[in-house]
């Protein structure tokens, strides 16, 4: 009833004896014990999840391990490049797109995507973009500026301030 | 102070790092999943656990009737009612706990919770909780001794007499109904724990997601100590929180089954909770049935005001507010204006819907009392026929007039009402809004402008009122400084996200000149916090940050003593300017803080205590209060009934603020935890007590889209009772949103003679509504 899947996370080649109807987040975090993935919903709606499945952002509560045989996942762990943060990381933490720190993997992950197909979105295309994803604290204001701040490194140009701003 | 710092906590979270309950995983654990009750009120008739146990990996299944021998299965609700654990005949609500499944995997327990067989009579729930208050209506809780209706208490407050003499002589009298409806906090991670009992030594260690750790603690001794888990023996950690908003302020039956199992099986046992589950079953918020009214003069002057309300607290309440305050801090409900009197009374009546009673990010029914008043306003407004901005203004209780008496007793600190209003109007363009929307009616467009200027009260709270079980709302710091000069503090808070380990680092700072960088904090753990009471109710600034300054206070005294003995003057003749103390006069005659610390380990002065620690417990004098003035625009489509929220400036008055970023982050979130109920959320239940709405894909939490681009902005009038003029934020902005929110979209329907619509306003209602008037 096992079934043998061999998986790369975040670089390094995994081979596990699973269940058929575990699912990816529990491979992810269960068996790898990479926990920075999160679980925020039984319906896949909320987006904790997220993780990039060769490349592709996808909700991992909502697809089984074994459909990930052979192939590449993307976890938060694995963004960290070099003893380097990812763009994105240094967005989240420059314009405090973050409190409880729940939802960020999910919402990085996602945005990863976002920015890979779109370098230079605008803040319609980024709200919409991450609508897959929940956030209770922040209200997103500043989830869209810390995406903007990593498209604008990404792309080399200087990032607009981080100081907050008011009225 | 006053310093954007970046957040210490995010480098874990940005890298998934983070610690949260479901990322623990001990040895030998065990898992649970929970049997619930598809029926909102039925007998058990019988519960078969026969095929659960032939399951492989189930270890146990757990009823009622096994915590039944232990006295372990009803527990004490925070307002001193009764909670079944698990029941042994009868459930009360739909997804009611029934039986625990125990078993050595997350899908072994759920395989096991499959097949659990469980024969139900089913009954007629009572689902209306005015039909509650009717004499046919069955009585709900038999179990409580003596008791023949539904009805849990009544409370009220102000001066009834007086207020019926200004009603009945006033010019002008408007009376509205509204529903706050039934809503859930919805926090991304769902409670759990793991509740580990280490048999040999007799110890529970209890990891859980908890707001309040250390109250958890002498709960669970309470409910427990008759079988020997008494408070030494138990530590309770609250490790990284995913959200909190009140919900993780109760015990639910899931924790307590959790620790009973460990306590019997003698291994490890995790319960994590799915997203359904949450939503069904734990804490809601809410759910007021308010009759509002308001009476003043043709001018404009509000004279009195009268609220009456019947609280639907479902099976049984579980509210969590402070012991004394049935209603929480709904008296707060006069809101900014000056006027002679008031009078509130309210009525709580059983249900058959989950039990709760809880924030969402509020301060203990503020919500609900901030609603009414700044509706009731606005309908007075129109009744008079005054643009809703001037008649504020006309009444706003003056800058000069505080500290200010209200008509339910409490005492306002301070605030400036005309200021934070005018500030929000010159950002809005409110006079260049008024002249647009004339236009557009002119043209048949519908455009609305709201105004919220609200008062919260925040900080529980001064001992002499204010305790739960008993216990004061004090809340505690402990500061211990190293001999190299850097520091730990601890907190008997909890953040769930709000930036304790930033802000309370930021107040010491200020307090004893160490970095804030070299300031560790640390909270959640009942070993090594000291006692307190938790985050919830905007507290913690208040009360655990109050506390950081004072014991801050208490080193720098033993700093100065240190000093003059290094220095070889007298105390005196030493100055202080952050980070050093210096000779009057001299000032290359200096000892930094850290030489200082230093001094306290290696070289302190005979007869003096060594060491550089400091623990103070705060007890506030009053509260504090909060204010905001929140101007909404919005467009709405007559014929598709869609509402655009297309402006929304919130001025905030917090009082002196430590860290203006993660103030505008508190801002940002609470906003949207305000549209969120204005708009969006309402957990519904049809007439059989199944709730409609019970998961994320139906219970509409905003994202990103719904959401506007909010536009924030202060006015400081420091509290002039807290040692750094600081009253506390997280919670203004869910408070003081909806009623914005509300009264735009009723000014955008009013030229069609609608003067309220009860929120969640979804476009339907405002469709229905224009249709009713012959609009569309």
């Amino acid at each position: 009833m096992l079934k043998q899947i061999t998986v790369t996370v975040n670089g390094a080649q995994h081979t596990a004896e699973v269940e058929p109807r575990l699912l990816l987040v529990h491979l992810i975090r269960e068996v790898l014990n990479l926990t920075g993935t999160h679980i925020g919903c039984d319906t896949s709606s909320c987006g904790a999840c997220t993780i990039l499945l060769d490349g592709k952002s996808v909700k991992s509560c909502t697809i089984l391990a074994v459909q990930a045989n052979g192939k590449s996942v993307t976890t938060i762990e694995g963004m960290i490049q070099n003893g380097e943060l990812h763009p994105l990381q240094e967005g989240f933490k420059e314009n405090h797109a973050l409190q409880c720190g729940f939802c960020t993997p999910g919402m990085i992950m996602r945005a990863t995507e976002l920015l890979a197909n779109n370098p230079n979105p605008t803040e319609e295309e980024i709200r919409w973009g991450i609508s897959g994803n929940l956030c209770r604290c922040t209200g997103y204001n500043n989830i869209v500026k810390a995406i903007e701040y990593a498209g604008a490194k990404m792309r080399g140009e200087e990032p607009a301030s981080t100081e907050p701003q008011f009225v | 102070m006053g310093h954007s710092m970046k957040r210490k906590e995010d480098a874990r979270f940005i890298q998934g790092k983070g610690h949260y309950v479901d990322d623990i995983k001990l040895p030998g654990m065990l898992y649970m999943d929970i049997v619930r009750s598809p029926y909102a009120y039925a007998k058990i008739k019988n519960i078969d656990t026969e095929a659960a146990l032939k399951v492989p990996g189930v270890v146990a299944v757990v009823t009622g009737r096994d915590l039944e021998k232990y006295n372990l299965h009803w527990m004490p609700t925070l307002m001193s009612d009764t909670q079944m654990v698990l029941p042994t005949d009868t459930v009360m609500y739909q997804a009611q706990e029934v039986a625990a499944v125990i078993a050595t995997s997350r899908y072994a327990a759920r395989d096991g919770r499959e097949a659990v067989l469980v024969e139900y009579e089913p009954m007629k729930p009572v689902m209306d909780p005015y039909k509650s208050l009717l004499p046919n209506a069955p009585v709900l809780r038999p179990d409580k001794p003596g008791k023949t209706d539904n009805h849990i208490w009544h409370w009220e407050v102000g001066d009834k007499e007086k207020t019926e003499a200004v009603f009945a002589k006033a010019e002008v009298v408007v009376k509205q109904d509204m529903y706050i409806p039934r809503i859930h906090v919805a926090s991304i991670e769902t409670c759990g724990c793991v509740a580990d009992y280490d048999k040999v030594n007799n110890h529970l260690t209890m990891y859980m997601t908890t707001q309040a750790p250390h109250a958890i603690r002498t709960v669970i001794a309470l409910v427990a100590g008759h079988v020997g888990l008494t408070e030494e023996k138990i530590r309770v950690i609250s490790p990284d929180l995913g959200g909190g908003f009140g919900g993780k302020v109760p015990v639910y039956p899931g924790y307590v089954i959790a620790i009973a199992v460990s306590f019997l099986v003698g291994a490890p046992v995790k319960w994590i909770e799915d997203r359904s589950e949450n939503l069904q079953a734990d804490s809601f918020a809410r759910d007021y049935h308010i009759t509002a009214e308001m009476a003043g003069t043709k001018d404009g002057k509000i004279l009195a005001t009268r609220f009456k309300v019947l609280a639907d607290h479902g099976y049984t309440d579980a509210s969590a507010n402070p012991s004394k305050f049935p209603t929480g801090l709904f008296s707060i409900g006069t809101g900014s204006y000056d006027y002679g009197t008031a009078y509130m009374e309210a009525d709580a009546v059983y249900t058959n819907k989950p039990p709760g009673g809880v924030a969402y990010r509020c301060s203990f029914r503020v919500t609900e009392a901030v609603h009414a008043i700044e509706r009731i306003t606005d309908r007075f407004a129109l009744e008079v026929g005054k643009d809703p901005a001037e008649l504020r203004m006309q009444n706003f209780i003056k800058k000069e007039d505080f500290p200010w008496k209200s008509p339910t007793g409490w005492t306002y600190d301070s605030g400036d009402y005309h200021a934070g209003l005018k500030k929000a109007m010159d950002a809005i363009d409110y006079a260049g809004l008024r002249k647009e929307q004339a236009e557009k009616r002119a043209k048949g467009e519908l455009m609305g402008i709201g105004i919220s200027t609200f008062t919260e009260i925040v900080g529980a709270g001064p001992s002499k009122d204010f305790d739960i079980l008993g216990i004061k709302m004090f809340d505690s710091a402990e500061i211990r400084v190293h001999p190299t000069g850097k520091a730990i503090a601890r907190f008997g808070t909890k953040s769930q996200g709000q930036g304790h380990e930033t802000t309370y680092a930021q107040i010491i700072a200020e307090e004893l000149g160490i970095p804030a960088e070299h300031i560790q904090v640390e909270e959640g753990d009942t070993d090594t916090a000291p006692y307190g009471l938790g985050t919830y109710a905007s507290r913690s600034t208040p009360t655990a940050g109050a506390a950081a300054a004072m014991a801050a206070r208490k080193l720098r005294d033993k700093a100065r003593k240190i000093a003059a003995y290094l220095l070889e003057v007298s105390e005196a003749d030493l100055e202080w300017e952050p980070g050093k103390f210096f000779v009057k006069g001299a000032p290359e005659k200096v000892k930094t803080i850290q030489e200082i610390v230093f001094a306290a380990y290696t070289n302190h002065p005979q007869g003096m205590e060594a060491g550089f620690e400091a623990t103070h417990y705060y007890d506030p004098p009053n509260l504090t209060f909060p204010s905001g003035a929140y101007i909404c625009v919005v467009d709405v489509d007559k014929e598709t009934g869609g509402i655009n929220v297309r402006r929304f400036v919130a001025i905030d008055d917090c009082g002196h603020i430590i860290n203006p970023m993660i103030v505008q982050g508190q801002v940002h979130g609470g906003l949207t935890q305000g549209i969120a109920p204005a708009m969006y959320e309402e957990l519904i239940y049809d007439e059989a007590g199944n709730i409609l709405n019970g998961t994320l894909m139906d219970y509409l939490v905003p994202t990103a889209v719904e959401s506007p681009s909010w536009e924030t902005g202060h006015v400081v009038t420091p509290s002039p009772h807290h040692p750094i003029g600081a009253k506390g934020v997280g919670e203004s902005p869910t408070v003081g949103a909806p009623p914005a929110i509300a009264n735009a979209i009723v000014d955008a329907l009013s030229p069609y003679g609608i003067t309220h619509l009860d929120i969640p306003i979804t476009p339907f209602k405002v469709w229905k509504a224009l249709k009713e008037k012959g609009a569309i």
